[in-house]
């Protein structure tokens, strides 16, 4: 890792988050409402990707068990919408707390674990919450679902289009983004890290190992409820299938496809996953006719066994590395044109 | 400085320490020799609040300090190198030196970046490698790293676990001088466990042998080198074993 790549990794500026959602925010004025769809879809796994990374990234702790918050922070949002009749921004906020407290009880025991205990802990708890939101009826209405969720009203602008929610969740995502790089580059990001790179050191220099993971499990979980209770009023009908621990396991692909090491990953991952997604469910059935929907997770599944062998650290990074690569060229190719110009007196473009 | 007194711990049911007594003057290098599964990373993890003692007292400039966690001692000012280096191998250089401040950078950073200074000019082949990941640096010079992110810590005590491991006898050489050098001209003192005696005892002021848990000799450096008993046990005389070792 060169000086650059340090800069791209600690670069705090806000330039490069301003232009990609300056960029992103014209999508809606070109975009149809399929392309604002995808976009929106993208963005709510995103928001979640942003939490996961900090988590499993940074932290360099694992969960298999995000999509109970995101099902928690769902269900909250509908029973308090649609049963008791709350403003829905009351329900995303004590949908966001009650898995922060969730977090926070399941985290103190959970991260005292380490490697393979933690990650089927973890899953242990998100097969244990997708059971709750099945057997539970009279709240969530079990496996045939929940239905007509109100959508989002704010000063009495109601977000009903895909135009709408595209512009809300990018803003949720934005702010995550954010906050997330500022607690990268504080104190806390450095302590995060540390744990990432040895317990025993980072322990040994006086870093609070629970303090720090349980903090960014809480984080992560809170970003994955506000997601699941926009993804509610979004559709207006949840299920519990959307909260199975394969969910978990998409969440952990993306974020892993996308790059572990780097906040991006997080939105390039999301992207790769939902794009990929929807161009397999148009040519999977022209070559298959007779596929069931199992082909996504063994897809997926492949997917991320050749990220793992090709490409360990992400797509971001090799992004990053082709950038660099191809402005090593340029600026080769300026010097090279410049000595050549110098040689024949300024008639190398003749 | 450091007082233990009839420190015991145990790993579960196996009792690791079994009555550890000694007393530490600031400026000391004291060495810690023993075999494998003698106690001696067990020792210096109950020193720096890893484990919690059952039974004993770990006394710091007079005051108690046995059921402080790791971020107090740390704050209190020992620091423990672990073994293996256990560098932040994703992490530069100089990440690794800051993150040795850890607890002290938010109120302290001019000091901080004072001692990162003086800390570089101590290792000066590190100054070549400030932005270089700690995995892609020899092992010589992981150490390096790794007893610089400890004295980041701004320690009064530095425990180091077994710093020479997998290191060319040149580079051990010269660590051993660099600890040398702290205790003389910084006044750290410094507890080595070392399974390399030979170098160990030849920096150190005090030494003892560690066997199954308990204070088999101790001495001063000088006279363990001369002991017939560790001469045979640990420079090449075959016959005497760690139960030779804990009659003496």
């Amino acid at each position: 890792m060169n000086k650059k790549s340090l800069k791209l990794i600690y670069n705090n500026s806000l330039v490069g988050p301003s232009i990609f959602f300056a960029l992103l925010f014209c999508i809606p004025l070109v975009g149809s409402n399929y392309t604002l769809a995808i976009f929106t879809m993208i963005g709510f796994y995103a928001l979640i990707c942003i939490g996961l990374t900090m988590l499993t990234g940074y932290a360099g702790q694992i969960s298999l068990g995000h999509a109970a918050f995101y099902g928690i922070g769902a269900y909250t949002s509908a029973y308090m919408t649609a049963t008791l009749g709350f403003s829905p921004w009351l329900a995303i906020l004590v949908g966001a707390l009650i898995s922060a407290l969730v977090a926070l009880l399941i985290g103190i025991p959970t991260f005292k674990l380490k490697g393979y205990y933690l990650a089927l802990a973890t899953l242990g708890f998100g097969i244990i919450v997708y059971t709750a939101f099945k057997e539970l009826t009279s709240i969530t209405g079990g496996s045939n679902g929940f239905f007509g969720i109100p959508s989002i009203h704010l000063f009495g602008f109601e977000f009903v289009t895909d135009q709408s929610y595209f512009y809300l969740i990018w803003l949720f995502v934005f702010m995550a983004l954010v906050f997330s790089r500022n607690i990268i580059h504080s104190r806390i990001g450095r302590g995060l890290r540390s744990i990432e790179g040895s317990e025993i050191a980072a322990d040994a220099v006086g870093v609070n190992l629970m303090k720090y993971k349980l903090q960014i499990f809480v984080t992560s979980a809170i970003f994955t409820s506000i997601s699941g209770s926009l993804l509610a009023h979004y559709v207006s009908f949840i299920n519990p299938n959307l909260f199975t621990a394969n969910t978990s396991i998409y969440l952990l692909i993306m974020v892993i496809i996308g790059g572990l090491n780097n906040i991006w990953g997080a939105i390039v991952g999301s992207a790769a996953y939902v794009l990929l997604g929807e161009l397999l469910k148009h040519f999977v059935p022209v070559f298959f006719p007779n596929i069931g929907g199992e082909f996504e997770i063994v897809f997926f599944g492949l997917l991320l066994v050749l990220t793992l062998i090709y490409m360990p650290n992400g797509l971001v990074p090799q992004f990053m590395k082709i950038a660099r690569k191809l402005k090593k060229k340029e600026r080769h190719a300026s010097i090279a044109f410049t000595i050549d110009t110098q040689a024949t007196g300024g008639k190398a473009n003749d | 400085m450091l007082k233990v007194e009839n420190l015991h711990t145990y790993h579960g049911h196996l009792h690791v320490l079994d009555g550890i007594d000694f007393e530490l003057v600031e400026g000391e290098l004291l060495s810690i020799v023993g075999s494998n599964g003698a106690g001696k990373s067990t020792l210096l993890g109950t020193l720096a609040g890893v484990y919690s003692p059952s039974e004993g007292k770990i006394e710091y400039k007079g005051i108690d300090i046995t059921k402080d966690g790791v971020q107090k001692t740390v704050a209190n000012g020992i620091c423990l190198v672990p073994e293996r280096r256990q560098i932040f191998s994703a992490l530069s250089v100089k990440d690794n030196l800051m993150l040795g401040a850890y607890h002290r950078y938010s109120r302290d950073k001019k000091t901080v970046h004072r001692d990162y200074e003086e800390i570089v000019e101590l290792f000066p082949r590190l100054k070549q490698m400030l932005n270089r990941p700690g995995g892609l640096l020899s092992g010589g010079e992981q150490q390096m790293v790794a007893i610089g992110r400890g004295l980041m810590a701004n320690p009064k005590v530095l425990m180091l676990d077994e710093p020479s491991l997998g290191l060319a006898p040149l580079i051990v050489k010269d660590i051993m001088n660099i600890l040398r050098r702290l205790c003389d001209e910084r006044g750290v003192t410094i507890i080595l466990v070392e399974q390399n005696v030979k170098a160990a005892l030849k920096v150190a002021d005090r030494a003892c042998v560690l066997a199954h848990g308990k204070m088999a000799i101790s001495g001063t450096a000088q006279e363990l080198l001369n002991d017939p008993k560790i001469q045979e046990a640990y420079f090449g005389k075959p016959h005497t074993t760690s139960k030779n070792i804990m009659q003496v």
